[in-house]
This record gives structure tokens, sequence and C-alpha cells, in this order.
């Protein structure tokens, strides 16, 4: 008999009522984080009923989409510096949340961050863990091992009144990556090489599982940025099997297992890891060692090319829309591109080796003139990482913003906007039409390649500058 | 929630893959608390220009389009956000289906919560559809089929118990409250 996918473990755990073809499954959901976006409409749901929040404890709140970058520990401080409809939906969360008897990490709370930064920095998400949040990133906690998913209102609504979620089980696609990434070659590049390989589309209904030397050897954060991308190739989810680079970096979270519980998870989560001989319904094969530093030429995130590739030609009337809205031209190089913003942050790139990797870079060297860049680290507690070692420093330095915590321009739902028509090398992760705000235009990139834009002025190759 | 069996309506169509929830409704228009009034923001980038005056040429500002509530899309409808205000966008500007060949999973969830229907249907007819603005079509739940103009209805897959929901008006809720008891048994069984 085969062998069984991460994702059927993890499924089967978790089913309270199994699937029948006229039904579909009642889910366990161990782990809800929730946001102010995606929450407001679902408590009201809760209150028509009359209902209580039915597991307050495996309930993470936080705010990290409305929230501006600028200092703001109370709401007075908040009216000052927020747009008044964020500051609205700041209330409101604050209020739902005392309502209800949920513990928020709030403004002025020294655990505050973007949802997908803090759960796993608190040690909230284990392996073997389902994690649903109202937000499509959540793939992100995948790189435990976890079953982790995005959702819609309405089931945010589901889980606070039940813990449990009706699902069907989605199909499986073995993404598997052998080979070194190269010198100035990230496991960004990777995740957006990944997508342009499968397509934005091409994991719909499926959860991915990443496997493969290549992701073996990579560390957790680097783990979290691949997963984090999964829905951008339309995936249900992204997974990585367990193994003792993720059992080292809980040991010791607050939120993680303690003294004997430790053992027994420890035990639990070896019966999570890839022993191979799984069956996927498809694979493909990635060599990362040929990987290069990818930027998106595209209003979606599999248009991607290679740093030393020329803009592939269009081909039809989409892409045809997508390069003027871009305003790049087929047959010609990205590189050079003149930069106007340069933005370093979002659930996918804002954690401590993120900016590591781009002060490193920046260390010394200053932001063009004619750049704006903005570093927002993904939580405070990064944030305050940072600012120990001296990183806040380097890029305050070089004339980057260094800003508190949050999602920021990844939406611009705070008022963090990229004007009309400017360019924005972006770590975060999607580059559709009108995301940063209304015109703007979005290359995405590994924060190594945003800090040599930035230095540059233009879309730049990192490897240039880079120690040998 | 209103029972829904079928729906009849000349459709509009916008020929582009790939249509994402960031176009369906703008980021921006997310910081509100509620879920009414929303339908002003659906489309709101191509449909008003950048001083807000409405694109004529705009599917949702024609006049032939108005009154019509089925939408045609490129392949991927409704990727990338996790936004429910999507669906609830597009519920209030007067839309109750989109016909596609590909819709996003997470859209495709949360348009089935409040009633709008994500109908995917093969590459030919959809083809026929696009090429064919205004045509009249049935969504027809009970047959789960679209009934075309010219040539044989087109099947559509819909998860069962979704479908049972959408036509007897039935809150999931509702539905996964009344598991309680199991629920709580498994809780105990497992801790």
């Amino acid at each position: 008999m085969p062998r069984q996918t991460l994702l059927a473990k993890v499924w089967d755990a978790h089913e309270v009522v199994p699937e029948t073809p006229d039904t579909p499954a009642v889910l366990y959901i161990d782990l809800h984080l929730i946001h102010e976006v995606t929450t407001p409409q679902a408590f009201d749901a809760l209150r028509e009923r009359g209902l209580p929040v039915r597991r307050p404890e495996r309930t993470l709140a936080t705010m990290d989409h409305s929230t501006p970058t600028e200092p703001a520990a109370t709401l007075e401080e908040l009216d000052q510096v927020a747009l008044p409809a964020a500051a609205g939906q700041v209330r409101a969360m604050i209020g739902n949340c005392r309502e209800f008897g949920l513990e928020l990490r709030g403004l002025g709370s020294p655990e505050r961050g973007i949802v997908h930064v803090v759960g796993p920095e608190l040690g909230a998400t284990w392996p073997g863990h389902t994690v649903v949040c109202g937000d499509s990133h959540t793939s992100t906690h995948g790189a435990f091992g976890a079953l982790a998913f995005g959702i819609g209102t309405t089931e945010v609504g589901h889980v606070l009144a039940t813990q449990c979620l009706l699902q069907r089980r989605p199909g499986t696609m073995a993404v598997n990556v052998g080979g070194r990434l190269g010198p100035g070659v990230t496991a960004k590049d990777l995740v957006l090489a990944i997508i342009r390989e499968i397509g934005v589309g091409g994991g719909t209904g499926r959860v991915l599982q990443y496997r493969g030397d290549t992701i073996r050897a990579l560390t957790m954060e680097q783990r979290m940025t691949v997963c984090n991308m999964s829905i951008e190739a339309g995936a249900r989810a992204g997974m990585i099997a367990p193994d003792d680079t993720a059992y080292e970096w809980l040991n010791g979270r607050p939120m993680a297992p303690q003294g004997a519980d430790w053992d027994a998870a420890l035990e639990r989560w070896r019966a999570l890891e890839d022993t191979g001989g799984a069956a996927f319904d498809r694979e493909v094969d990635i060599d990362a060692g040929s990987l290069r530093p990818m930027v998106t030429y595209g209003t979606n995130p599999g248009m991607s090319a290679r740093i030393d590739e020329p803009v592939p030609p269009s081909g039809n009337p989409a892409a045809d829309k997508a390069l003027a809205y871009m305003g790049v031209e087929p047959g010609k190089l990205l590189l050079g591109r003149g930069v106007d913003i340069v933005f370093l942050g979002s659930c996918t790139n804002s954690r401590i080796s993120d900016l590591r990797a781009a002060a490193g870079l920046m260390r010394g060297r200053r932001v063009a003139d004619n750049v704006r860049m903005l570093v927002v680290p993904g939580s405070q507690q990064v944030k305050r990482e940072a600012e120990a070692e001296g990183l806040d420093e380097v890029f305050t330095a070089a004339g980057a913003e260094w800003r508190e915590s949050g999602c920021s321009m990844c939406l611009g739902m705070n008022g963090d906007t990229v004007p009309p028509g400017s360019l924005c090398v972006s770590t975060s992760n999607r580059n559709f039409e009108g995301r940063q705000g209304p015109g703007a235009r979005t290359v995405l990139a590994s924060p190594l390649t945003a800090a040599a834009s930035a230095i540059r002025g233009a879309v730049a190759d990192p490897r240039e500058l880079m120690d040998p | 929630m209103e029972k829904i069996a079928r729906i009849a309506s000349r459709t509009m169509v916008l020929d582009i893959d790939n249509i994402d929830t960031d176009q369906i409704i703008p980021a921006r228009f997310l910081t509100t608390t509620g879920r009414d009034g929303l339908g002003e923001a659906a489309f709101h980038d191509w449909r008003y220009d950048a001083d807000g005056r409405p694109n004529p040429d705009f599917i949702l500002n024609r006049e032939e389009n108005k009154g019509r509530t089925v939408l045609v899309a490129g392949s991927n409808f409704g990727c990338g956000s996790s936004r429910e205000h999507a669906p609830w966008a597009l519920l209030d500007s007067g839309l109750r289906a989109v016909i596609s060949t590909r819709i996003a999973d997470i859209f495709r969830s949360n348009s089935l919560k409040n009633g709008f229907v994500p109908v995917v249907i093969d590459a030919r007819p959809h083809r026929w559809l696009m090429e064919n603005p205004g045509a009249e079509v049935v969504i027809d739940l009970e047959s789960t089929c679209v009934e075309l103009p010219q040539g044989p209805p087109a099947p559509f897959e819909i998860e069962r118990f979704a479908r049972y929901c959408l036509m007897n008006g039935v809150d999931q809720l509702g539905y996964l409250l009344r598991q309680e008891e199991r629920i709580s048994a498994w809780e105990q069984r497992r801790a």
C-alpha cells in the first residue's frame, strides 16, 4: 500500500465527520488566526444568533492590514496617523475581541504584527495542525507541516462558532525541488520560478507538497516564503513535511509545547516526516541549480523572468494589457528600468533573515536619490530584533524609512501606497493591477534584488553588488 | 437565504483571464465593517477613470447590459485574495452568477455561501459565449446545465451539498451547529 501524503495524514487526523457524496467533511481547526479586515461581519453573524466564540484559546487575534506604520500605540495616536475608515476597523476589532473574550495582540502590544509572521514566531503553528485565517496567505503556515489555508468571512464565522469547517478533501501535487540555489538566488526566486512553471491557476483544487533536497536545506523562514506564495499558483495550500529544522525552530517558543508535552508532540510530529513513496495526483520537478534572481514584469505573479532574460513576447490580449499597464516592452530587459519606490516587507519577506539579507547589501551604501524605500518589519518582535542588531541604522543611514510592523504597502489599505504610474520593486506577493495603489506598477522580487534596486535606482541584479 | 433554482439572463462578457479579487474590489474598499453597498466598488478601477468618471466602454456601464445578471469571464476568475467582499460587491452590483472555465477555490467557496453561483463549463461552449455577448442563457441548478441559445446544454459540476444549500436556501452554519455533539465527542476523544 502506498504511503500517505502529508495532506492525507493531517486531514485524516482532523475529520470529525467523514465526507460522503452528499456532504462535505466536518474538519476540526486547531488554530484560527484573525485580523481586523475579514472578521467584523463574522462577529455580526455570531451576535445575530447569540453565539459565543467556541474556543477562544484556539483563536489568535492581531491587527495588521489597516494599521498605520507610523507609531500609534493608543487610539488617540491612531486617530492622528490613520485613515478614518481604517481607524474605524481597528476600533471594531478591539470592541469585538473585548465582547467575545479574545486576547488581542493589538495597538501597543509587543506581540502585534502580520498575522502570518506572529503565529509562527509565537510558536502557535505546529506540525500536523489545521490552521485557517480569513486571508489567502495563510498557506505560509504549511512550512511547519500544517494544513493551512485561507477562508472567507462566512467561514471565519463558522470557525468562531464551531471550531470546524465544511470541506471537501483537495487533490495533491508534489513539487520536487533538487539542486543548490546559487549565490544571490533566494527562496523568493525559487517560488516565483515554481509559480511560473505551474501557472497562476495550475494549483487550483490542490494542495502543493514541496519536497526534495533543496527544500530540506531551506531554513524555516525560507520555507515560509515558499509556502506563502502557494496561493499565487492557485493552490489551496502548500505544505512541507516537518523535520529537525522545524522542531529546532519551534523549541522554546512561548506557545510551543513545553516539557513532557514537547516530547509527546515530537513523537507525533515525527510520524509526519516524509519517508517517500506517497502517490500524488500530479508531480512537477524543478531544478534549483539553474535558477537566477527572478523579477515579475506583468500583472500576475506567474509573469516573471530571470533578471538576465528579456520580457517574453506577449501572444494574447490579456498579456498585451498587462504589458501596457506595466509600461514594458517584449524583448527588452527589465534590468536597468528606473525605479521610484522599493518596498521591503509583507508576509512573504519581512522576517529577520529578510531584513538581514537586505541590510547586508545596503551597509555603507545609499538609496539612490530618486528612490523612496520603505522598510516594514513583519512584527514588532522582528522590529525589536532588527534594532538590537542595528539593522534599523543601516537602513536609515542609507536613506530608507524604518517603520512599525504591518501589511503596509503590500496592499495599501493603511494609506502606504504607490502613486499612479510609479514603479515599485516590492518583496510582497502580488503584482496585480492597482494592488499597491490605483495605477501602481509592481515588480515582485527578493529582498536582495529589492535592496540592490534601491541602491542602483533601477531594477538591479543583486549579484553585481555582492561580495565574491 | 433566498432559494435559487434557475438564473435566466442575457450575458455580459469580460474576455480576460486571471481576473483577481483586487480587480473585483480593490483593497481600499475593504475598510468597511459591513457587507452592504459594495456594488459601486465592483470592478471600480476598470469601471471609473482616475477622476471617478465612468468608463463608457466597461461592461457594467454599458446601456445594453443594464439588468443583466450573468457574467462570462476568462479562466481562473477570482484568483488572489480571500476577501468575501468580492462576491458581496458583485451581488450588490446586480450580478448573480459567473461562467468561466476555471474559478479560484476561495472565491468559489465564498460565492456559494452568498448565493452567487460560480459555473465552470468546458472550453468550447465557453468560447462560444465569449464570442456572443448578450446571449440568452439559463443556469439550471436542477439539471446542472447551462442552457444556450444554440447547441446542447453545457453541463457544469457543483459540489452537491453547496447545490442543495443554494436550492433550499440553507445556511451552512445552521448545519454545522447541529454537529455540536459530534464535535464535542471528537474533542474529548482527542484530549
